[in-house]
């Protein structure tokens, strides 16, 4: 047994940690947030320049190759910086679906597209809140096109294809793959709760689309790609997590009440050593999830969702007691606990939230 | 990363399950595990039975009792043992502190006569760290050890001493420099406790058992080649014995998951499936996640202990988070018994009355070796670099230190 990312990952997240720690700081993460662009574009040409789009991708469609856990470290860094780029949609969901589910056309057409950076994919799933996650009532397949509207699209602002949910003739859930470049589509910007990743409306009026994966397969195929991305998000929040802890420590030691260190002060310690558990399972869970994931273990659908929900508890506690712990000023919009705070909401919705992962959770913890 | 056996492992494993098949006891819990004496007597004989198979104390060089086997093959066997009933508890502090202690500070001599008997449970050895005056402080302490010749005179009362009432032998920490500060006058030694001046009292507990003791010396005597480590350096000997308890912790602390797996796997809760209702789902949720965490945190400290890294203050994670949880689950799922649930000598209760046991003893958990709020203090210090709580003791005399009994 060996339970750690080998020195040639760990030198993939050193060097990807540096590099964000330099090219993306916080003042771009809100720019974005202060709508002056839905993401930073010249971010995106640097890390494509670096590859970390091309990471999980097959060589034969212009991808580097190497595995899932690359991509898990490189994750982790993108959430502890809070890079605004639409990595998430495109690389954790949209590649990873054409990727197992693409004909061989749309393999061709896209992933080397994807890999270089020059094409934007979100995935259009949602269409009311509370409905269930993996149900497409309101979007139609007739024929070659598409109708219906979506919401709450993460890059849907921006995002050159989208993949699509929708219920055919048959009556059958399937996904579609829509180029988002065309006129019978419109796309309005939704005011959410992190602005830094806006989040769009999505009306399709009889618009182009072609069939992505077998008929029916929806929810067969979202389920098995929400429990890949589970993992890598886990570890994009596990990286928030720890970026805020670090925030309230560096923030307690320097300031002080009572002539001592807020940081002294044992009701502030708890908190902190709460986090450190807290990350620390989240961590486990990620890393037990990551080593299914990258040899397909039968474990993988018990993994994925533990490490998703224990990840999601996590950056919440974190990012709240951040901002407890920095007191008055960590309410400010100044302060940049705030953007962590609103990052744990969306990473906690945007694959299904706390509540259907508990119970795919239990579900696939009772047929072990 | 890999979570698959090597071939040499897989051999081991299959080699364990087999030998466990034919020599272990299912498990029987609550009401049904019989009384504190049964228990003991029956660990007593598991050892003998283990140790003469070849698998005690796997980590331990074979000329002490061991089998010179990595850490790895210890999780393996812990893996295996874990779904048979066999009693472990009496000796856990014996192997798991007291023998890494003799390891390092005792004589060549000492260590190849004493450690295969405390393998084999020949000899049940307890740790004499905690006193009535020094818990969670426990560089207080002040039970005296003076020295006149080539012995030391031991006098003072230790506390929640586990097993001493079993116990051949302990390893004491005691007071030899009153006039420095609390840290720097302390030393460590073995002591033989079937030695008149040595008074074992047992604790009757919240539950009823008595699994810990006083100890109480009247110039009981040490012979000075029973000294572990250097005069007046006992603190940092005790660190080190404190440490491999943690890795100890971090193994073998039961969370209760397991426990109310199989408890919601086979009740029912209104009429219902307990696996169907939405609160207990929600537990099982909660709790699994928890559970998978912590086994997986401590893969993760066995591969760094494994690539020859140290077992750090990380380990504290496991019982603070483990205990709590025994705790809440055993009240869980009490509470989902009504009435009936209070009843601890009713056959009908789940899993014999493992619950209602565990409920008890689970707030004792929450206290043994190191309380969760010093579990807390020392990963928020240790691991986190935060700053100390202010002390009083800073610097002063040991004898000078305020103690709260000296009267006005």
């Amino acid at each position: 047994m060996n339970f750690e990312f080998s020195d040639d990952q760990k030198l993939i997240q050193d060097q990807a940690r540096q590099f964000l720690a330099e090219h993306s700081p916080l003042t771009a993460t809100r720019k974005v947030m202060d709508g002056e662009s839905v993401y930073d574009s010249n971010l995106w040409k640097s890390i494509v320049d670096l590859g970390w789009t091309a990471t999980a991708i097959d060589e034969q469609y212009g991808g580097l190759g190497l595995g899932s856990l690359e991509l898990c470290v490189i994750a982790q860094e993108l959430g502890r910086s809070l890079t605004p780029i639409p990595f998430f949609s495109t690389i954790y969901i949209a590649a990873e679906i054409i990727q197992q589910y693409g004909n061989e056309q749309q393999k061709q057409r896209l992933l080397p597209s994807i890999a270089a950076g020059e094409t934007i994919v979100c995935l259009a799933s949602s269409e009311l809140a509370g409905q269930h996650l993996l149900e497409a009532k309101q979007t139609q397949y007739s024929n070659g096109q598409l109708s219906g509207k979506k919401i709450a699209v993460l890059d849907g602002v921006e995002a050159d294809y989208a993949i699509v949910s929708a219920t055919n003739t048959n009556k059958k859930h399937s996904l579609y793959l829509v180029n988002l470049h065309q006129a019978d589509i419109q796309r309005t910007l939704s005011p959410s709760i992190d602005s830094s990743r806006p989040l769009a409306s999505i009306e399709f009026i009889d618009a182009a689309a072609e069939p992505l994966g077998a008929e029916d397969a929806a929810s067969a195929i979202l389920t098995e790609a929400f429990d890949r991305a589970a993992v890598f998000t886990s570890f994009e929040q596990l990286g928030g997590c720890e970026a805020s802890m670090q925030m309230g420590i560096d923030y307690t030691k320097q300031r002080f009440a009572f002539g001592r260190s807020v940081a002294s002060f044992q009701a502030i310690k708890h908190i902190f050593a709460d986090m450190y558990v807290a990350i620390e399972l989240a961590r486990s869970n990620a890393y037990f999830a990551a080593w299914a994931l990258s040899v397909n273990d039968k474990k993988l659908p018990l993994a994925a969702a533990t490490a998703r929900v224990s990840a999601i508890d996590a950056y919440y506690f974190c990012s709240k007691e951040n901002i407890e712990v920095h007191g008055g000023m960590g309410f400010t919009w100044e302060f940049d606990c705030h953007l962590y705070y609103k990052r744990a909401q969306l990473l906690s919705s945007i694959i299904g939230s706390s509540r259907w992962w508990r119970e795919q959770l239990v579900n696939r913890l009772l047929d072990e | 990363m890999d979570f698959n056996d090597t071939e040499e492992q897989a051999l081991f494993r299959a080699k364990a399950k087999s030998w466990l098949a034919a020599n272990a006891q299912a498990k029987r819990q609550g009401l049904m595990a019989g009384t504190q004496e049964d228990r003991f007597q029956q660990a007593v004989n598991w050892y003998h039975k283990r140790y003469d198979a070849g698998f005690s104390c796997l980590t331990w060089p074979k000329e002490y009792g061991g089998q010179g086997l990595s850490q790895m093959y210890q999780v393996i066997w812990n893996q295996e043992v874990s779904h048979y009933g066999e009693p472990d508890e009496y000796f856990v502090i014996g192997i798991g502190n007291c023998g890494p202690a003799l390891m390092t500070f005792a004589s060549e001599e000492q260590k190849k006569t004493l450690l295969p008997r405390m393998a084999r449970a020949d000899d049940i050895w307890c740790q004499l760290f905690s006193e009535p005056g020094a818990g969670s402080d426990v560089a207080g302490l002040s039970t005296k050890a003076e020295k006149s010749g080539d012995e030391w005179k031991i006098n003072g009362q230790k506390i929640w001493t586990s097993g001493a009432q079993y116990s051949r032998y302990g390893v004491i920490l005691t007071r030899t420099d009153p006039e420095v500060s609390k840290y720097r006058g302390l030393t460590m030694f073995m002591i033989d406790l079937k030695q008149p001046g040595v008074e074992v009292k047992p604790i009757k507990q919240i539950d009823g058992g008595s699994h810990f003791n006083e100890v109480f010396f009247n110039d009981a005597v040490i012979p000075d080649n029973y000294r572990l480590g250097e005069v007046n350096e006992g603190w940092g000997a005790a660190l080190m014995v404190l440490m491999n308890e943690r890795l100890a912790n971090a193994t073998a602390a039961p969370d209760g998951f397991e426990d109310f797996l199989n408890w919601a796997k086979a009740s029912n809760v209104d009429g219902v499936p307990a696996t169907q209702d939405p609160i207990v789902r929600d537990k099982l949720a909660t709790w699994y996640t928890q559970h998978a965490g912590v086994e997986a945190t401590t893969f993760r400290m066995i591969t760094a202990v494994s690539k020859g890294g140290v077992p750090g203050a990380e380990g504290s994670l496991g019982k603070l988070v483990g205990a709590s949880m025994n705790q809440d689950i055993a009240n869980f799922v009490i509470q989902q018994l009504d009435a009936g649930g209070q009843l601890t000598g009713d056959e009908s209760t789940p899993l014999d009355g493992h619950f209602q046991s565990a409920v008890l003893m689970a707030a004792g958990i929450r206290l043994a070796g190191g309380t969760d709020e010093i579990m807390r203090n020392i990963i928020a210090e240790q691991v986190l670099g935060l700053p100390q709580e202010p002390r009083a003791d800073k610097g002063i005399p040991y004898k000078d230190i305020p103690s709260g009994n000296t009267g006005a």
